[in-house]
């Protein structure tokens, strides 16, 4: 009995954390808009340079490699160069749910694992100096088993945005260059 | 156990109390609406600049390169109204509107909104931040507007 006022306890100490962290007093990080050491490797990962000022047809090349790859398309102003398109896919890891079956298993509590996901992504032309350059940002957020928002992040595997060049690469007949 | 249990529910009341009182500062109504925390002709200068250039498709695109390497993901952008609006999610969500306007003859005003989790963003600091990119980006100076 005492172990489960115990238990109570912890919970309730834990909801009003959750509370009190998400809810209103948090303040913006002071690097939240400021350039990060890493800024320029991360703009040459997700950059590549097309040897065309033809940008309308790296935008709709763009546009149909982000329907290849299951993306639909939220926004796009061609004038100023920029697609931007969201999927929801199912976001559960094998490792996760051992893990969370383990857990069950020893401590009998069952612990919220992600379940599904929004990616989205953005593909931003610029013309400049007789060339294209192409950037695509990707980032994800992850919901648990509980509903509740589990991960907020950018996504940044150097492979994804290879992945993505390659394709658009193949679509538009041009090498892109890397920056 | 009769004790136990009555402790479990003041520490409870308790713990409930003092999540109320710390999310009362900022509690969510209708009047959040209309609301801001700074006086209007403050909030516009800590947000806004002017750009010697009239080159508005530039600005834009400069404030959207800006914003990718700041690690937004761009959302939705309007040549014809001079708007441009981006996420960024770093363990957090980080949304920002910028609007770009002729002002004058020869100038340009941009105006970024910062939003952080459910917030507002009214602290000088980050859109000096924000403003030292786009200089740089655009390598135009940043006037200060009142």
């Amino acid at each position: 009995m005492r172990q489960r006022n115990t238990k109570i306890v912890v919970a309730w100490m834990l909801a009003c954390m959750v509370l009190i962290g998400v809810g209103c007093s948090s303040t913006i990080p002071k690097s939240a808009l400021a350039m990060s050491p890493q800024a320029l490797e991360v703009r040459q990962m997700q950059t590549r340079r097309y040897a065309t000022m033809d940008e309308a047809k790296l935008l709709s090349a763009s546009a149909g490699l982000l329907q290849d790859l299951g993306f639909s398309i939220d926004k796009s102003e061609t004038k100023v160069g920029l697609i931007s398109g969201s999927k929801d896919r199912d976001a559960k890891d094998a490792g996760q749910v051992v893990g969370a079956v383990l857990v069950a298993a020893l401590f009998g509590v069952s612990t919220p694992i992600d379940d599904h996901q929004k990616i989205r992504a953005s593909v931003v032309t610029h013309p400049s100096m007789g060339a294209t350059n192409v950037r695509v940002t990707f980032q994800r957020v992850v919901w648990n088993t509980d509903g509740r928002i589990s991960r907020l992040e950018q996504l940044d595997d150097p492979e994804m945005y290879q992945e993505f060049f390659s394709k658009l690469s193949k679509s538009v007949f041009l090498e892109g260059h890397e920056i | 156990m009769n004790n136990m249990n009555r402790m479990t529910i003041t520490v409870g009341l308790g713990m409930v109390l003092l999540a109320g009182t710390v999310c009362s500062g900022c509690a969510s109504s209708k009047s959040q609406i209309m609301a801001s925390d700074e006086s209007q002709v403050q909030l516009r200068s800590i947000q806004s600049r002017a750009f010697d250039t009239t080159d508005r498709n530039k600005m834009l695109r400069t404030v959207m390169a800006t914003l990718q390497d700041l690690g937004f993901v761009v959302d939705n952008a309007d040549e014809m109204l001079g708007t441009v609006s981006a996420t960024k999610l770093d363990r957090y969500a980080l949304r920002m509107t910028v609007t770009v306007r002729p002002r004058g003859r020869g100038q340009t005003l941009v105006r970024a909104n910062a939003q952080y989790q459910l917030r507002a963003v009214e602290d000088p600091e980050p859109y000096q931040q924000f403003y030292a990119s786009l200089e740089k980006a655009i390598f135009l100076t940043a006037h200060a507007v009142d």
